[in-house]
C-alpha cells in the first residue's frame, strides 16, 4: 500500500498537493465477448430482399479501432436507386398506405422488441464499425434506437391528435441520408416516424458504417414488413446525392454537414420536396459561478468526449465564468486524466476511436490550427493503441471568439475554452455563431435558467444537463444547423401533409 | 457575532458550492458499469477486506459477541489467504473486552462509537466524558456523531464548535466524524457538512457517511460527494481526511463499486485502509466468498462464509 | 379410460398475488351447457379494503415509473394476451358466446391495450401546455395521475369491457381496484394471470370477483378511491355518486341501461384517460 506523502507543515508557502491516479489497481482487460454476427459480404436491401448492387461493386469496411477489414458493403447506383423508389412508390400506393394505423403500430412494434432481443449483438456491431465505446452503444444507441421505435408504434394510430384542427397524411416516399456518427440511431430516428406517418422509404446509411443498417434490414424481414416499405441503399456519397434529388421522393431529409446539406439545399431548390435538414453545430456550454461545478465538469465532459465528441450538438464550446473559470478547468483536467482511451470493445472503455483516417485527419488540422492561432493545448496522459485511428481528450485554453477552433465545427473530441463576465455576455458569445443546434446552461438559479434558454438561439437547450436524447423530445436546430425538427410531436409534423 | 459568524458560514457554503442530485447519480452509474475481473477483481476485494471495520452495535453485545468478533477480525478466513481487517466497531462498553483480546497491540486496531451514538441526543458534556472513557479504555480509533439538530437549524458555528471538542478529547486516537446522510438529505448539505467537518480536524481523520441505525445508509451517491468534498479540501488545504461508508454496504459487488468511485475521484493514494474503510458486519462473508470463488473458478455456496441462521 | 384433467381452481388477483376472499366464500359457476364450472370467490367489502390497500402500497412505484416503461408492461400484456388468445376465447364461451364472437371480443382487448400502451409516453403532449401568460414567468400545466382508482366493469362484454375501463386509467400511473362482470367472472381470472406474467408490478391491477349489490356500496364510500369508473344501472350510479360526495371523488359513468358499442373507435381514445388525471401548473420567474 502506498504511504501516506510526509507533512507539509514545514512549508512556509501553500502546499502543492496533487492527486495520483496511477496502476495501483489497474483494471484487467474486459473484452465484451457477444458476436456480432458479422456477414463476409451485404448487399443492398430492395423491395423486400437483398440484392447485388446493379455495377456489381463492393467497398470494404473497416474496423477504425484496429483498421481491420470488417465486411464488404454494397455500392449502389442510380440504378439502383431507382429500383428502391419504385418499390418504395409500389408498397405504398398498394400495401403502406392503405393500412390502418394500428395495424402499421404493430409493425413498428415488433421491430423495436427485436432490436431488443438482439440488441448485444447490434451494440457490438455498432462499436466494431464506427469505433464507439460498448459501453455506449450497448446502453446508449441501441436501446435508445428500439425506444424510438416503440414510441413512434403508438402514434401510428394516433395521428388525429397531432395537428389540431388538420387531418395528417402521408407524403408518399421520403428519401434519407444519414451520418456515421450514430448509424442504428440515425436510422430509427429517419424510419420510425416515416413510418408512423404512413411513408414508405429510401434511406442511405454513411459510407463508412453501413453494418447495423443492413442487420436493421434483416430485422425487418423478421417482423414481415411488407416488402418496399424500407428500402436500404449502401454506397458512395454521390449515390446519396441521387437519393436526395431523386423526383420520386415527395420529401428528403438529411442530416450531416451543413455544408454538404447546402449542396443537397441547392440541387432540389425550385422543386416542390419537403425537406428537413440536421446540419452542424458548434454548440456553447455555458457555466456560472454557482453553477454546481462537479456535475458541470461531468457534464462537460459529457458534452464533447461521448462519442469521441463527433456529434453534431457537441458541447465544443466551454464558456465560463471567469470567476471560477481556473477552478473548473483544474476540475475537467483531473476528470480527464482518468478517462479511459482505447479498445472500443472493452467494457472499460470511455472514449474510442475516430471513425476514420480521413476524420482523424481533420482533427489534427484543427489542433495544429488551435496551437497556431495562439491557444494553448492541454491532453491527459494516455496509452494509445499503436493501431487504429485514436487520440486523447483535447483541450483548449486562452480561446478567442476569432480563432478557427471556436468558430469551426471540428467533430472530435476537441473542446475550446472561453471565459465571460456577464449574462449579457454568455448570451451574447453563445449566440455569436452561424450555427444553432443546441446550448448547455449550468446554474443553481431557476430564474436564470429560463431565461437563458429565452435568449439562446438553438433548438435544444439543456439546463444542469447535457447530451440527452429522448423520443418523446423534439430534437433540431436553428439557422445553418438546420431546420425540422425529429422527435415528438412536432417531429411527426414534418413527415406527414395537413389537410 | 452571531450575524458574522453566520454570514461567514454562508460565505463558506457559496464557495462550496450545489450539488445536482441527477448529475451525481449519473457520475457514480457509471462506477457500476466498470467490469472488473480476474486479477483485479482479487485485489479489489482484498483489499475490501483490509478496509472492514468489522461491526457489531447491538444491545445485546456480549464480551463473548466482541471476542468472537476479534477472532474473525484477526483471521477472516482458514483457506482464504487475506489480511486482517482494519478495525473491530463496538460500543463503548465493549472496548475493554475487545482489548483485552486483541492485546496491547494488534494489527486490528479498536474503533468505538461515542457521543450518544447513534443519536447524539445527549449533552455536550456527557458526550465528551463518553469519548474520554473510551479512549482510556483502549479505543484506537473513535467514531462520532455530529448535531444534526443544530446543521438543520441553521446553527453551523455550534455544530463546528462541537466537533471541535470532540476532537480535543480523543487524545491521540483517529477521529471519525458521521453526518448521517439520511437525516441530512440533500446532497448539498452533505456536502457542506463534510467541509464543516473537515475544517476542525486532522489528516488521518475521517468522514463517515452514517450511523447504519437508519434506514438508508452508504450509497454511491452520498460516498461520491463526500469524496468529491474530501479531493476539494485536500487540494485546497493540502490535509487528507479520509473516507468511511457505514452501513447499506453487504455485497462484494457493491464494494467494489464504491472502491471504483475511489480510484477514479481520489485516486491511488486513498487506495489504503489508512485513508478509506466500510463500515460492515456482513460484507465481509460475502468478500470471502468472491475470493474463493476468483481462486477456485467455481461460484462458492453463501454457507461456508456466512453466520446467517438462515442457511438454504 | 379417459384421463381426468386437473380442474383449475379460480382466484381473484388482488397485490399480485391470487387469493380467495377473506371470508372464505365462493358462489358457483356453470358453463354454457349449466355444468359446473368452478367456484367463484365472493369478495366481500373486506377484500375490497385489501385490494385497495395494496393499490395504496404499488402506486407511488408505478407513478414514478417512466412513461416509456409502463407502455412496454402494457404491450407485453397485450403480448401475453395474444399468446393466450385460445384459452381467454374458451373463458368467454363459458357465457355462451359462439367461437367467433369470443375471438372477436378476444383480438378487441388485445388491439385496445396495445392503443393504450401506445399513449403512456404522449399524452402529455397533447393534454399538457405551456401557457403563455402576461407576465415575465414561465408557466407550464402538467398531468398527474390521481391515485387509487375503483373500476366496475359491465355485465357483458365481459373482457372488453373490463380491460377498456382499466388500461386507460393505469396507462397515466393511476393503479386500480376492479370489480368484473358478476354473470361473467372467469375472463378476469384469467386475466389475472395474464397482468402477472406481463411485469406488472403487483398491486397495480386488483381484480374482484362477487356480488355488485354487496360491493358496490363500498366503492362508493371508501375515501381513499380517489375516482370511480363505472357501468352501473341508474340505481346503481345513485348509490355511487352519493357515497362519492363525502370524500369528493371524481366519477365517470356509463350508463348500463344504454346501448354502448365497445368496439367501436368510439370506445377508445385520449379522453379515456384524461378522466383519471389533475392538472398542475407551475409558475416561474424568467430572469437573470
Amino acid at each position: 500500500m502506498p504511504k501516506l506523502s510526509s507533512a507539509k507543515k514545514s512549508r512556509p508557502r501553500r502546499p502543492h498537493s496533487a492527486l495520483i491516479f496511477g496502476d495501483l489497481w489497474e483494471y484487467d482487460p474486459a473484452p465484451e465477448t457477444a458476436d456480432p454476427k458479422l456477414k463476409p459480404r451485404y448487399e443492398l436491401f430492395i423491395g423486400g430482399k437483398f440484392v447485388a448492387p446493379a455495377g456489381g461493386q463492393y467497398r470494404d469496411s473497416i474496423n477504425p479501432a484496429n483498421e481491420r477489414k470488417l465486411a464488404e458493403i454494397a455500392q449502389a447506383d442510380a440504378t439502383d436507386v431507382d429500383a428502391a423508389y419504385a418499390a418504395a412508390q409500389k408498397a405504398y400506393e398498394t400495401v403502406w398506405g392503405r393500412l390502418a394505423g394500428r395495424e402499421r403500430a404493430k409493425y413498428l412494434y415488433r421491430i423495436a422488441r427485436l432490436l431488443q432481443d438482439r440488441a448485444r449483438e447490434f451494440a457490438v456491431a455498432e462499436t466494431m464499425d464506427n469505433g464507439k465505446p460498448i459501453r455506449e452503444t450497448r446502453d446508449f444507441d441501441v436501446p435508445t434506437a428500439a425506444a424510438h421505435f416503440f414510441y413512434h408504434a403508438g402514434w401510428a394510430d394516433k395521428l388525429e391528435y397531432v395537428a389540431p384542427g388538420r387531418r395528417m397524411a402521408p407524403l408518399g416516399v421520403v428519401g434519407q441520408v444519414i451520418p456515421w456518427n450514430f448509424p442504428l440511431l440515425m436510422l430509427s430516428w429517419k424510419i420510425a416516424p416515416a413510418l408512423a406517418t404512413g411513408n414508405c422509404v429510401v434511406i442511405k446509411p454513411a459510407t463508412n458504417t453501413s453494418i447495423t443498417a443492413v442487420k436493421l434490414a434483416e430485422i425487418f424481414q423478421d417482423a414481415g414488413l411488407p416488402p418496399g416499405v424500407v428500402n436500404v441503399i449502401t454506397g458512395p456519397g454521390a449515390t446519396g446525392g441521387v437519393i436526395m434529388a431523386h423526383p420520386t421522393a415527395a420529401k428528403i431529409a438529411f442530416t450531416g454537414s451543413t455544408e454538404v446539406g447546402k449542396i443537397i439545399m441547392r440541387s432540389v431548390a425550385g422543386g416542390d420536396k419537403r425537406m428537413t435538414m440536421e446540419l452542424g453545430g458548434k454548440a456553447a456550454n455555458i457555466v456560472f459561478d454557482d453553477a454546481p461545478i462537479d456535475q458541470a465538469v461531468e457534464g462537460i465532459v459529457n458534452g464533447i468526449f461521448f462519442n469521441q465528441g463527433q456529434v453534431c450538438c457537441a458541447g465544443s464550446r466551454l464558456l465560463v465564468h471567469e470567476s471560477v473559470a481556473d477552478a473548473v478547468v483544474a476540475k475537467l483536467k483531473t476528470r480527464l486524466r482518468v478517462l479511459r482511451v482505447g479498445d472500443p470493445l472493452d467494457k472499460n472503455t470511455d472514449v474510442g476511436a475516430i471513425v476514420s483516417r480521413a476524420q482523424l485527419d481533420t482533427i489534427q488540422g484543427y489542433l495544429e490550427a488551435g496551437v497556431k492561432e495562439g491557444a494553448e493545448m492541454w491532453q491527459p496522459p494516455c496509452r494509445l493503441p499503436t493501431k487504429g485511428f485514436f487520440m486523447p481528450p483535447t483541450i483548449f485554453t486562452g480561446v478567442q471568439q476569432s480563432h478557427r477552433i471556436a468558430r469551426e465545427e471540428i467533430f472530435g473530441p476537441v473542446l475550446a475554452i472561453l471565459t465571460f463576465r456577464t449574462v449579457d455576455e454568455a448570451i451574447e458569445k453563445a449566440n455569436n455563431t452561424a450555427y444553432g443546434l443546441s446550448a448547455g446552461v449550468w446554474t443553481d438559479k431557476g430564474s436564470r435558467i429560463l431565461k437563458m434558454s429565452t435568449e439562446l438561439k438553438a433548438g435544444v437547450v439543456w439546463a444542469n444537463t447535457f447530451n440527452k436524447f429522448d423520443p418523446t423530445s423534439p430534437f433540431g436546430g436553428y439557422k445553418e444547423s438546420g431546420f425540422g425538427r425529429e422527435g415528438g410531436r412536432q417531429g411527426l409534423l414534418d413527415y406527414a401533409r395537413l389537410v | 457575532m452571531a450575524a458574522t459568524s453566520s454570514a461567514s458560514f454562508r460565505r463558506l457554503f457559496d464557495e462550496v458550492g450545489p450539488v445536482d442530485a441527477v448529475g451525481v447519480e449519473e457520475r457514480v452509474a457509471k462506477f457500476a458499469a466498470r467490469s472488473i475481473k480476474k486479477r483485479a477483481k482479487l485485489f479489489g476485494l482484498k483489499l475490501a477486506v483490509s478496509m472492514v471495520d468489522l461491526t457489531t452495535l447491538e444491545g445485546k453485545d456480549t464480551p463473548g459477541k466482541v471476542a468472537a468478533l476479534c477472532a474473525k477480525a484477526l483471521h477472516p478466513h482458514d483457506e482464504a489467504d487475506v489480511p486482517p481487517v482494519a478495525a473491530v466497531c463496538v460500543y463503548p462498553a465493549m472496548v475493554r473486552p475487545a482489548r483485552r483480546v486483541l492485546g496491547p497491540i494488534s494489527p486490528v486496531r479498536i474503533a468505538s462509537v461515542a457521543t450518544a451514538f447513534p443519536s447524539g441526543q445527549s449533552p455536550l458534556k456527557i458526550r465528551l466524558a463518553e469519548v474520554r472513557q473510551a479512549v482510556a479504555d483502549g479505543a484506537d480509533e473513535i467514531d462520532m456523531v455530529i448535531n444534526r439538530g443544530a446543521f438543520l437549524a441553521g446553527e453551523f458555528a455550534r455544530l463546528q464548535d462541537e466537533i471541535a471538542a470532540v476532537s480535543e478529547a480523543r487524545g491521540a486516537a483517529t477521529l471519525k466524524v458521521i453526518l448521517e446522510t439520511s437525516e441530512l438529505e440533500t446532497y448539498d448539505n452533505i456536502r457542506a457538512a463534510s467541509w464543516l467537518a473537515m475544517r476542525v480536524i486532522r489528516a488521518g481523520d475521517f468522514i463517515k457517511t452514517s450511523t447504519g441505525k437508519t434506514s438508508l445508509n452508504a450509497t454511491p451517491g452520498n460516498n461520491q460527494v463526500m469524496l468529491e468534498a474530501i479531493r476539494d479540501f485536500y487540494l485546497a488545504t493540502g490535509t487528507a481526511i479520509s473516507m468511511k461508508p457505514a452501513g447499506g454496504i453487504r455485497t462484494a459487488k457493491q464494494a467494489l463499486q464504491f472502491l471504483v468511485a475511489v480510484k477514479e475521484t481520489l485516486g491511488d493514494a486513498w487506495l489504503t485502509n489508512r485513508r478509506y474503510r466500510f463500515g460492515a458486519s456482513s460484507l465481509l462473508n460475502d468478500l470471502l466468498r468472491q475470493i474463493a470463488k476468483e481462486k477456485s473458478g467455481a461460484y462458492q455456496a453463501p454457507y461456508y462464509f456466512s453466520e446467517a441462521a438462515e442457511s438454504y | 379410460m379417459s384421463r381426468l384433467p386437473i380442474t383449475k381452481t379460480p382466484k381473484a388477483y388482488v397485490g399480485g398475488a391470487f387469493i380467495r376472499s377473506e371470508s372464505g366464500r365462493t358462489f358457483p359457476l356453470q358453463d354454457a351447457a349449466g355444468n359446473f364450472f368452478g367456484n367463484i370467490p365472493q369478495c366481500t367489502r373486506k377484500d375490497l379494503r385489501n385490494a385497495v390497500e395494496a393499490a395504496a402500497k404499488a402506486g407511488p412505484g408505478w407513478a414514478r415509473r417512466t412513461p416509456y416503461n409502463r407502455g412496454q408492461i402494457l404491450y407485453r400484456l397485450g403480448e401475453m394476451l395474444e399468446a393466450r388468445a385460445g384459452e381467454m376465447a374458451d373463458a368467454l364461451r363459458l357465457g355462451g358466446a359462439s367461437r367467433a364472437a369470443a375471438a372477436r371480443e378476444v383480438t378487441a382487448t388485445i388491439d385496445r391495450l396495445i392503443y393504450y400502451a401506445g399513449w403512456t409516453d404522449k399524452y402529455e403532449q397533447v393534454l399538457g401546455n405551456v401557457n403563455p401568460v402576461a407576465a415575465p414567468y414561465f408557466n407550464f400545466t402538467v398531468t398527474e395521475p390521481m391515485g387509487i382508482v375503483g373500476v366496475i366493469a359491465p355485465a357483458a362484454p365481459a373482457l372488453l369491457g373490463l380491460a377498456s375501463l382499466v388500461a386507460p386509467v393505469v396507462a397515466s400511473g393511476n393503479t386500480v381496484v376492479a370489480l368484473a362482470s358478476e354473470v361473467q367472472p372467469y375472463p378476469a381470472i384469467v386475466l389475472g394471470e395474464m397482468l402477472a406474467t406481463s411485469d406488472l408490478p403487483g398491486g397495480v391491477v386488483n381484480l374482484l370477483t362477487g356480488f355488485r349489490a354487496e360491493l358496490v356500496p363500498t366503492f362508493a364510500t371508501h375515501a381513499h378511491l380517489r375516482a370511480l369508473s363505472a357501468v352501473a344501472d341508474a340505481g346503481e350510479r345513485q348509490t355511487l355518486a352519493l357515497g362519492a360526495v363525502e370524500s369528493v371523488k371524481r366519477t365517470r359513468f356509463i350508463k348500463a341501461e344504454e346501448k354502448y358499442d365497445w368496439f367501436a373507435d368510439s370506445a377508445q381514445g385520449l379522453y379515456a384517460i384524461r378522466d383519471f388525471l389533475e392538472f398542475k401548473t407551475t409558475w416561474h420567474p424568467i430572469g437573470a
